[in-house]
């Protein structure tokens, strides 16, 4: 696949701060994706973002779009468009002007202007509000006026900075299925900025998660999700449990590893990917809580209270205590029958392959 | 509020009253003598509206009333265009260079008129300048750029900048974002500047009286002649005429002000 | 924040350069004709420094040039001080109770009270001013409502007088007060009022401790913006006054009609000038001892 989007050792303080606000990121953006740039508020996705589109420039590195290196090109030369957090639709002009407007700065035909306005109004259920003012919307019908003005002008790549940020819940989820749909339709190389890993992991190709203005992680949604990098990943994308543990034995690639947990009593675990750890060495074992099973008290790995258990139709989340009183979080269907366990101890199990290691 | 009820009582709202009432009394009395009949002016004997056709009738009014419209044009045309260059070159600036800019903006609202009036007078008699309409178009033009630019400025500041860049990433040059966004968005402060400009040129009598020559008296400054040599019922008419018009013109500028405030106000919805 | 861009200091040259022409130059000019001579005629003769104007102001000659003390224009200083001092007393006692009944007001009421009290602030100083010689002359409505209510027998002789130059000035800055002063209260948050009643206070403590004080700054405001401009009034004294309660700016005007003594005349307004930067200094001083203790 091409790259759509080339960012090389791109590094960028701002006046008055003594953080980097991006300390040397690079990655490629490919053509036809759905890329996400995740993290918490302070990150530098934004200004990542607002790299690209032109609103700001790098210190040190660049940005290539389709191969031209950027430099100081202004954002009114660049092939992309932008999706703003606040929509900054025009308030003096109506969602038509809204839509038309980019088509105008481009001095395209007027036919040829209204008909793509026309298909932007079809294309996102706009019908019937052409005439009205950004005033006069609804944030979901802002909202895709947004996109429809950012989309006509057929951009090669389109930006999104938290664009359903804004929205509440039922219409965001709605929206992230128009918004992975409409990429799919157009073709068009999304860059997608969020804080919401749920939203990332629903939505993208791949995802770049960063904090502090570095990268932590680049790769597939399940990659992130099966194979986090580091802790900040691990515990950054969904629920994951944390068990303390030392390295006793390494095996080639995977190794053995002695739990911290449970006391007098030794539970080792037979991990495949030992990520490196020397013998002797102290680790947290991350696994995911759906990955953790049920297990008969006598064989069973872990063991420990169930004090509370969560009912949600489709999960059953039991908060378990081990010994040291370390929480173990576990993930089963709802199908499971919760007062047999709540109150009572339970036996816990996990496979070597559910569990990554980290150093400490 | 109704905590705020806890705070003022009845005294208080008399007082209010009372003060409204002083402010208008005068007002009310001027027009309502203006059309008194005879011309004691303050002995009612009828109503009549005869003295407002002697002012319209009178070709040195109307001279002066001529002269008052063209610098109050000439100047707030003037002091317009300057502030809103003078908005626009502030308002992402340093706050030294916009404290600056303003503290000197400010400085012909501070002076007592009384001084900037004989200080441009200098300015004028020492350099040669004959005093007539460009000297009073000049120094209108000096109080005239503030009030014009502090409704400008805070419309533009209250413009979102993300508006700016929007219409950036959509292609537009910097002339086109000015023209298309930037002007469009500003014109309600625009025009409450050009208004309140223009109402306080077309009222300024002190310094006016200062730089103005034999041919180029204001209205103003043309009842000051008149109420020093007597009270007559046509200063009286002449006045209410006059005070008619500001009200007038400074309604309008409310309504459109407070209106736009209001279109503004009304962002996105939920 | 950047330094200013090439593009913001071309923006705001021309603003800059028309104040600078013909606000600061003729202030200079001004301090500058303060120290030359006058000319028969009015005018100035230019070359001779000489700090003549400024002598005049304590002093005068005699036909036999001796000097001696002349407390003339020291008395239409102070009176002109005195005036517009009890003309911001005024407009203040008038105001704080204005304002505070504007903020028991729906939005929508207090907005229209604000245009009702800004209407007259717009219109002409001198038809305002004349108004008040048609209520106060002798036969005027005033004198006709007082004897016509039996409260009078003759004319009140109010117009041309001091009192008749003070209500002149109090109407015609009383808007400037009224204004800064809403505002201030307004501002203040409602809560810390709420909490000072829970607390037990009484309308005055809240008033005098709280609501005050917290609006202070803003009305201290107002207060400078009615000091300023009354110290240097022109309209009032001249339309109301007659001749018997001179302000500066009656004097410094007749320096530049009858009197023809230029340098005089420039010498005074900057006397103003200087006045009024030291009532700002004191202002300034006031507001931050009120910034300490609050």
């Amino acid at each position: 696949m091409e790259t759509a989007i080339a960012i090389s050792g791109v590094r960028k303080t701002f006046r008055g701060s003594s953080l980097a606000a991006l300390d040397g990121v690079s990655l490629n953006i490919l053509k036809n994706e759905f890329f996400t740039l995740l993290g918490p508020s302070g990150c530098g996705k934004t200004t990542l973002l607002r790299m690209i589109a032109g609103f700001e420039n790098p210190d040190e590195g660049g940005i290539a779009i389709d191969g031209i290196v950027m430099g100081s090109t202004p954002p009114n030369l660049r092939p992309v468009n932008t999706v703003f957090q606040s929509y900054a639709l025009f308030p003096h002009m109506s969602v038509t002007q809204n839509i038309a407007f980019a088509l105008e700065m481009l001095g395209r035909p007027r036919d040829a202007i209204r008909r793509r306005v026309a298909e932007m109004i079809r294309l996102l259920r706009l019908e019937g509000l052409s005439e009205r003012t950004p005033a006069q919307l609804s944030g979901g019908q802002q909202q895709r006026v947004a996109l429809g003005r950012a989309l006509a002008p057929e951009p090669k790549v389109l930006l999104l900075d938290e664009p359903l940020s804004a929205l509440d819940l039922k219409l965001r989820k709605e929206m992230q299925i128009e918004l992975k749909r409409l990429q799919m339709a157009t073709g068009i190389t999304f860059v997608f900025v969020t804080h919401d890993q749920e939203e990332a992991l629903r939505m993208s190709d791949r995802i770049a998660v960063m904090r502090d203005g570095k990268l932590m992680q680049v790769g597939r949604s399940t990659e992130i999700y099966e194979r986090p990098a580091n802790l900040f990943v691990a515990e950054f994308i969904g629920d994951a449990n944390f068990l303390p543990a030392v390295c006793v034995e390494r095996n080639g690639v995977g190794g053995r590893f002695r739990l911290s947990c449970c006391g007098e009593a030794v539970v080792e675990l037979i991990v495949a990917d030992a990520n490196n750890i020397a013998t002797g060495a102290k680790a947290v074992l991350v696994v995911r809580p759906e990955r953790v099973s049920l297990a008969p008290l006598q064989s069973a790995l872990l063991h420990g209270e169930v004090p509370e258990a969560i009912y949600s139709g489709s999960d059953l989340m039991l908060h378990a205590r081990l010994v040291d009183g370390t929480l173990l979080r576990v993930r089963l269907s709802g199908a499971v029958d919760v007062p047999e366990l709540v109150g009572r101890n339970a036996g816990f199990a996990m496979t070597g392959e559910a569990v990554r290691a980290f150093a400490v | 509020m109704p905590e705020q009820n806890l705070l003022s009582g009845r005294g208080n709202a008399f007082i209010a009253m009372a003060a409204l009432v002083f402010l208008y009394i005068p007002i009310v009395t001027l027009v309502a003598l203006s059309f008194n009949q005879n011309d004691l002016t303050t002995i009612w004997s009828g109503f009549s509206t005869k003295w407002y056709a002697a002012v319209l009738d009178n070709s040195d009014i109307l001279r002066a009333t001529k002269n008052s419209l063209i610098v109050a044009a000439v100047a707030t045309a003037l002091a317009t265009a300057t502030a809103t260059a003078t908005a626009l070159g502030v308002v992402r600036s340093s706050s030294a260079h916009r404290g600056g800019v303003e503290g000197l903006l400010s400085l012909p609202l501070l002076v007592p008129e009384i001084v900037t009036a004989v200080a441009l007078l200098m300015l004028f008699v020492l350099t040669g300048m004959p005093l007539g309409l460009l000297s009073v178009i000049l120094a209108h033009t000096v109080f005239c750029i503030p009030f014009a630019y502090y409704p400008i400025r805070s419309r533009l500041a209250g413009l979102d900048p993300a508006l700016i860049e929007a219409a950036a990433d959509l292609y537009a040059s910097p002339w086109k974002r000015f023209v298309r966004i930037e002007l469009p968005l500003l014109s309600a402060g625009i025009f409450a500047g050009a208004l309140l400009s223009f109402i306080s040129s077309l009222g300024d009598f002190v310094i006016t009286y200062f730089v103005s020559g034999p041919g180029s008296t204001t209205l103003p400054v043309y009842i000051f002649g008149m109420i020093r040599t007597g009270v007559t019922p046509e200063v009286n008419a002449l006045s209410a005429l006059f005070l008619l018009a500001s009200v007038v013109m400074i309604t309008v500028a409310f309504v459109i002000t407070k209106r736009v405030a209001d279109v503004a106000r009304a962002g996105p919805a939920p | 924040m950047n330094p200013p861009r090439a593009r913001d200091l071309a923006l705001t040259a021309p603003a800059l350069l028309y104040l600078t022409v013909f606000m600061i130059i003729p202030l200079l000019l001004m301090l500058y004709v303060s120290m030359l001579e006058r000319a028969p005629f009015g005018g100035v003769i230019w070359g001779d420094h000489t700090g003549v104007a400024y002598q005049k102001l304590l002093f005068e000659r005699d036909l036999a040039g001796n000097l001696s003390f002349n407390g003339d224009y020291i008395a239409i200083f102070a009176r002109s001080f005195r005036l517009a001092a009890i003309t911001t007393v005024l407009t203040l006692v008038i105001s704080i109770p204005t304002a505070l009944y504007m903020t028991t007001l729906s939005r929508r009421r207090a907005a229209f009270v604000l245009f009702l009290v800004t209407v007259p602030f717009w219109t002409n100083l001198l038809v305002r001013n004349f108004a008040w010689i048609l209520i106060l002359r002798n036969g005027g409505t005033l004198d006709q409502g007082l004897q016509w209510l039996g409260l009078t027998r003759e004319s009140l002789d109010i117009l041309y007088t001091p009192l008749a130059t003070g209500i002149g000035l109090t109407y015609s800055f009383l808007p400037f007060m009224i204004l800064p002063t809403y505002v201030a209260l307004e501002r203040i948050d409602k809560r810390l009022i709420e909490a000072a009643f829970d607390l037990g206070a009484d309308r005055w403590r809240v008033l005098s401790r709280v609501v005050l004080p917290l609006a202070m700054p803003g009305i201290l405001a107002g207060a400078i913006l009615v000091f300023v401009p009354c110290l240097g009034a022109y309209v009032s004294p001249e339309l109301l006054g007659g001749g018997k309660s001179l302000m500066i700016g009656n004097l410094v005007q007749a320096q530049f009609g009858a009197s023809r003594n230029w340098p005089f005349g420039a010498a005074l307004a900057l006397v103003l000038v200087a006045v009024l930067m030291l009532a700002l200094l004191l202002w300034r001083f006031l507001q931050r001892r009120m910034v300490r203790t609050a």
